[in-house]
């Protein structure tokens, strides 16, 4: 139901954050991390824009349920562990 | 005490007890957030003072902590508010009470420092209220009260206060500055109703599709109209309490029975009424209408003076390339529904910080004598331009 302006804050507040937003499903490409080759330098971690990877003993796991599938994990990444793998049949 | 503008900016901000500030150097306007860095180090201001990497970073350090709930000050000029002028946006559609100074200064290239009003007109749809301002003394005093007006429930809008570079900026004045406690008997802490807390999430700034958009814009109107009344009662107040006016949204100068009134902002308002004196002792019927608020305009203000003239002279310290200038503009656009509507012409005048002279107003005024009897070559006329074949000097 459309609010009335009376009835409406002064400017837009949510009390729901924005993680109820799923973005994964932007993805047309996946990560995919080979964590035997991982040096645990974190720095995935560190660039990820969208705050997608969690660390776990400094092994980066990527939450895809918000990750875009950007790459840029992919590009920093020294030891070159992480793939860049076409999303199908999804 | 003796200061200039700038310094007179610092101690508005000071005494309203900034406590955030964000700030980047700019001539003319640096050495407003030296002084407060030093008031701030010094201990004499509790606030937080961060040096940023650009003006659009002091804009958004601002809204970032007014959100959080602290009342927040920045200070910029030129090329720096035209960088912010994205976060300007922001900051009065997210309902923020920010007030900066800005030194206007005329915009490169040609590159410049000097006064001109182009970076403060290039910001009029921004949503924030603006004051020009013709003396230090009311430099301090307006920073005070834009606070106060603006942090009004049914106002919650950024506003900007205009120094003229250098000619404010740069010149010192005796400047009374208020006790602190009679300061914050008038303006007490900023406590808005939605704020940034811990342990309380919530989104700000969030997406709004088509079908309420227009309603949260619709109240931000609805905050500038408000203003009006709000800048007259918080003015009627101060006035109460520092025995000081500066004029309201247009202050009005000898313009009982005038012929034709000077329409102008910003310092060149204090040589005008000079002018106005001079030729008033001479028996010509003019006066100064001085635009103290350019957003929101003075339409009301304006119109009832325009019925009682037969002209009008807007002086211009900016162009609007294609159109005229800014000033001109809206003038005409309030005479429109009157009746008996006076001749109004627009002269550019003190473009990158040339000098606006006694001289050149006179001339302008008995320009515009001859042009409500007779109507006017053109309707804009640039003045004092090497080359051109009038002189105005």
């Amino acid at each position: 139901m459309t609010k009335g302006h009376k009835e409406l804050p002064l400017t837009p507040v949510s009390d729901t954050p924005s993680t109820i937003n799923l973005t994964g499903l932007w993805r047309v490409v996946r990560p995919v991390v080979d964590l035997s080759k991982c040096k645990k330098c974190t720095l995935c971690w560190k660039f990820c824009p969208d705050a997608a990877i969690e660390l776990a003993e400094g092994e980066p796991h990527i939450d895809l349920q918000y990750c875009k599938g950007c790459g840029i994990c992919s590009f920093e990444c020294p030891a070159k562990c992480i793939v860049m793998v076409k999303e199908v049949g999804r | 005490m003796v200061m200039t503008g700038n310094y007179a900016s610092a101690y508005g901000a000071k005494l309203s007890r900034a406590e955030v500030i964000a700030a980047y150097p700019i001539t003319p306007q640096t050495s407003i957030v030296e002084k407060l860095a030093e008031f701030v180090s010094s201990g004499e201001l509790r606030a937080k003072f961060i040096p940023v990497e650009s003006e659009h970073s002091a804009m958004a350090a601002c809204v970032a902590a007014q959100t959080a709930g602290a009342r927040t000050y920045t200070a910029t000029s030129s090329h720096g508010l035209t960088l912010m002028h994205e976060v300007l946006m922001w900051a009065s559609g997210a309902r923020l009470p920010i007030v900066i100074t800005n030194v206007s200064r005329a915009m490169a290239p040609p590159w410049s420092v000097w006064v001109d009003h182009m970076d403060s007109i290039a910001q009029r749809d921004t949503g924030w209220l603006q004051f020009f301002c013709q003396s230090d003394q009311e430099v301090l005093d307006t920073i005070i009260m834009a606070y106060k007006a603006c942090e009004s429930r049914s106002v919650m809008l950024p506003a900007m206060v205009i120094e003229d570079a250098f000619i404010l900026s740069h010149t010192s004045e005796p400047v009374d500055v208020p006790d602190q406690e009679l300061v914050d008997s008038f303006l007490p802490a900023y406590a808005p109703e939605l704020k940034i807390e811990v342990g309380k999430a919530m989104g700000f700034g969030s997406l709004v599709k088509p079908d309420q958009y227009m309603e949260f814009r619709y109240k931000a109107m609805q905050g500038m109209e408000d203003a009006r009344e709000r800048i007259l009662s918080v003015e009627k107040e101060f006035k109460h309490i520092f025995g000081r006016e500066h004029g309201g949204l247009l202050e009005r100068y000898r313009c009982d029975d005038a012929e034709v009134v000077l329409v102008a902002a910003g310092s060149v308002a204090s040589t005008a009424k000079d002018v106005v004196d001079a030729m008033r002792a001479k028996g010509v019927r003019v006066g100064l209408a001085r635009i103290r608020a350019f957003r929101p305009f003075p339409h009301q203000e304006l119109r009832a003076l325009g019925s009682k003239v037969d002209g009008l002279a807007v002086l211009d310290r900016s162009y609007t390339f294609g159109a005229a200038g800014a000033m001109f503009t809206e003038v005409k656009a309030s005479m429109y529904s009157l009746q008996r509507k006076p001749a109004v012409k627009n002269y550019i005048a003190g473009l990158g910080g040339r000098d606006i002279t006694p001289r050149t107003l006179e001339k302008i005024l008995e320009d515009m004598l001859v042009v409500s009897k007779r109507g006017a070559e053109d309707e804009v006329e640039w003045v004092d331009v090497a080359g051109l074949p009038r002189r105005w000097r």
